[in-house]
């Protein structure tokens, strides 16, 4: 049987680990993907300059919500410097591989993360 | 992951699987039978006989003169026939169609130097007659509107259209020509050509449980239709190319096969579906018209769910079905058909098509009816809405 997703993928989506609200986190970031109207919103509790936890809400086709669930694993123990430089091409080699029309949602992650991180820096300053 | 093999098939829109009799009608002109209808010799005469067989069958159906009744090699090729072979004689031509046809229709009239009122639907999606007649202008020469719509399964009034037409022609030296896409009707919906007062007619054969890649187009007697493109004179040179005489066999018994007492039972799974799904999920719609509708159309829009990752959901439960959401289409653009219904973005977006078909038992509506609140519900968990 011929899938359109990656086993991977298909499990990510189906058993997602990180999803849900996080009450106590310091940072939130939101973002809504213009080209399809998906929604995603990106929280990350942060100590000693380290992301220590990360969860997520995504209203989103199965790749957005897979790639949502491999952001939040790929940033927790990082500094948010190297949480930012995680580029969409190491999501994605996480899935194997997504069909390229849906690329673009692995970007909506990167985005979410990135706003939560400014989120997190402005209630500092 | 635990491999499912079950497999519950619920997107006869799409596309259905061919008849057993379909397929073994088939094989003969694929095999021993493969002559070329063009052909003299006896291989050829009795290839022609296989389609001119073909052709009686399908006439018969519509009502309609062997004569009135041309193969195409789908459903869009007898749209396209249909719309630029009026068209193309015209100068300054004037056309009525409505803003949820089929991309068939549409976009050969997009491409066309011909005028164009798109009329809009109310939000059941039916077009009302006297837009129709509003709208016909002196220089009107053609009207298409769809049967039922793929998406929502709406009816359109077909026969009042067809009749309202007729009486104006009656006062008009340049008549106006009626097409009717009734790719998703014949299914279920009577289809006499003369009772509709349709002028151009086209039915396709992948969706009435024949083969993929035929259609035909009926076309009233005196109405003109130019081709599209040119080559010998198969189909009366309206669409020439030697005869895909397999899937034209195969057309013509699907149609013989259309079974006349599918609609109570269908209808009565359709209805329960809608009615669970509305009164157990929270926050769903029904979209489309309650009435007005296909026996084996639901179409319904979950609140914080998007269609796509419903979709991929069910399929691993082995369901298959389809969606009008954006993150389901190549362009990422949401379904125009529930746009033009007056869907929200965000509607288009968490809806979800089901299908029934000859097939479709009580028991897989069971199972169907079993998974689908449970995915519905963990996607909302997800979402947060
Ligand atoms: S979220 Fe819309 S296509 Fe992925």
């Amino acid at each position: 049987m011929k899938n359109y997703y990656t086993k991977k993928t298909i499990q990510r989506f189906l058993e997602p680990k990180y999803f849900g609200e996080m009450k106590d986190a310091t940072g939130v970031g939101e973002v809504g993907n213009p080209r399809c109207g998906d929604r995603m919103k990106v929280y990350i509790k942060i100590k000693n300059g380290k992301i220590v936890d990360a969860s997520f809400q995504t209203l989103g086709c199965a790749a957005a919500i897979a790639t949502s669930d491999v952001i939040c694993e790929m940033i927790i123990g990082k500094t948010t410097k190297e949480a930012l430089s995680i580029t969409e091409k190491e999501m994605i080699e996480k899935l194997e591989k997504l069909p390229l029309v849906k690329v673009h949602c692995s970007s909506l992650a990167i985005e979410g993360l990135k706003k939560a991180i400014e989120n997190y820096e402005k209630k500092e300053d | 992951m635990k491999k499912n093999k079950q497999k519950i098939y619920l997107d006869y829109a799409s596309t259905t699987p061919a008849g057993e009799s379909v397929v073994s009608a088939m094989i003969p002109l694929l095999q021993k039978d493969f002559g070329n209808p063009s052909s003299l010799h006896a291989l050829g005469q009795d290839a022609l006989y296989a389609i001119d067989e073909a052709r009686r069958k399908v006439a018969e159906f519509l009502g309609a003169k062997e004569s009135e009744i041309i193969f195409t090699s789908s459903a869009t090729e007898a749209d396209n026939i249909a719309l630029s072979g009026v068209l193309q004689k015209e100068k300054k031509a004037h056309v009525i169609t409505s803003v949820i046809e089929h991309k068939a229709v549409l976009e050969p009239l997009n491409s066309s130097s011909a005028e164009v009122t798109y009329l809009p639907v109310n939000k059941e999606g039916v077009v009302k007659v006297e837009d129709v007649l509003k709208e016909i202008r002196e220089n009107t020469v053609l009207v298409s509107i769809m049967y039922a719509n793929s998406e929502i399964g709406t009816i359109q009034p077909i026969k009042e259209i067809g009749a309202a037409v007729k009486r104006i022609n009656e006062n008009r030296k340049k008549k106006i020509v009626f097409h009717t896409d009734a790719v998703q009707a014949v299914n279920y919906l009577p289809c006499k050509v003369n009772d509709l007062n349709v002028d151009l007619l086209t039915i396709s054969g992948h969706k009435i449980y024949g083969p993929k890649g035929v259609g035909a187009l009926f076309i009233r007697q005196g109405i003109e239709i130019s081709p599209i493109f040119y080559g010998a004179k198969q189909e009366r040179g309206v669409r020439p190319g030697t005869e895909n005489t397999a899937a034209i066999v195969g057309l013509s018994q699907a149609v013989e096969d259309l079974q006349k007492n599918m609609t109570e039972k269908t209808e009565k799974l359709r209805d329960r579906i809608i009615d669970t799904i509305l009164s157990e999920i929270p926050q769903t719609r029904l979209n489309g018209s309650r009435e007005r509708r296909l026996p084996n159309n639901i179409n319904i829009s979950f609140k914080g769910v998007e269609g796509e990752s419903l979709l991929i959901a069910l399929d691993q439960k082995g369901i298959a079905v389809s969606t009008g959401s954006a993150c389901a289409s190549r362009s990422l653009l949401p379904s125009y058909v529930l746009l033009a219904i007056g869907l929200s973005h965000e509607e288009a977006h968490g809806s979800l098509r089901v299908t029934l078909g000859r097939m479709t038992t009580e028991k897989e509506v069971d199972y169907f009816l079993e998974q689908l609140p449970l995915i519905v519900e963990r996607l909302r968990k997800i979402s947060g809405k």
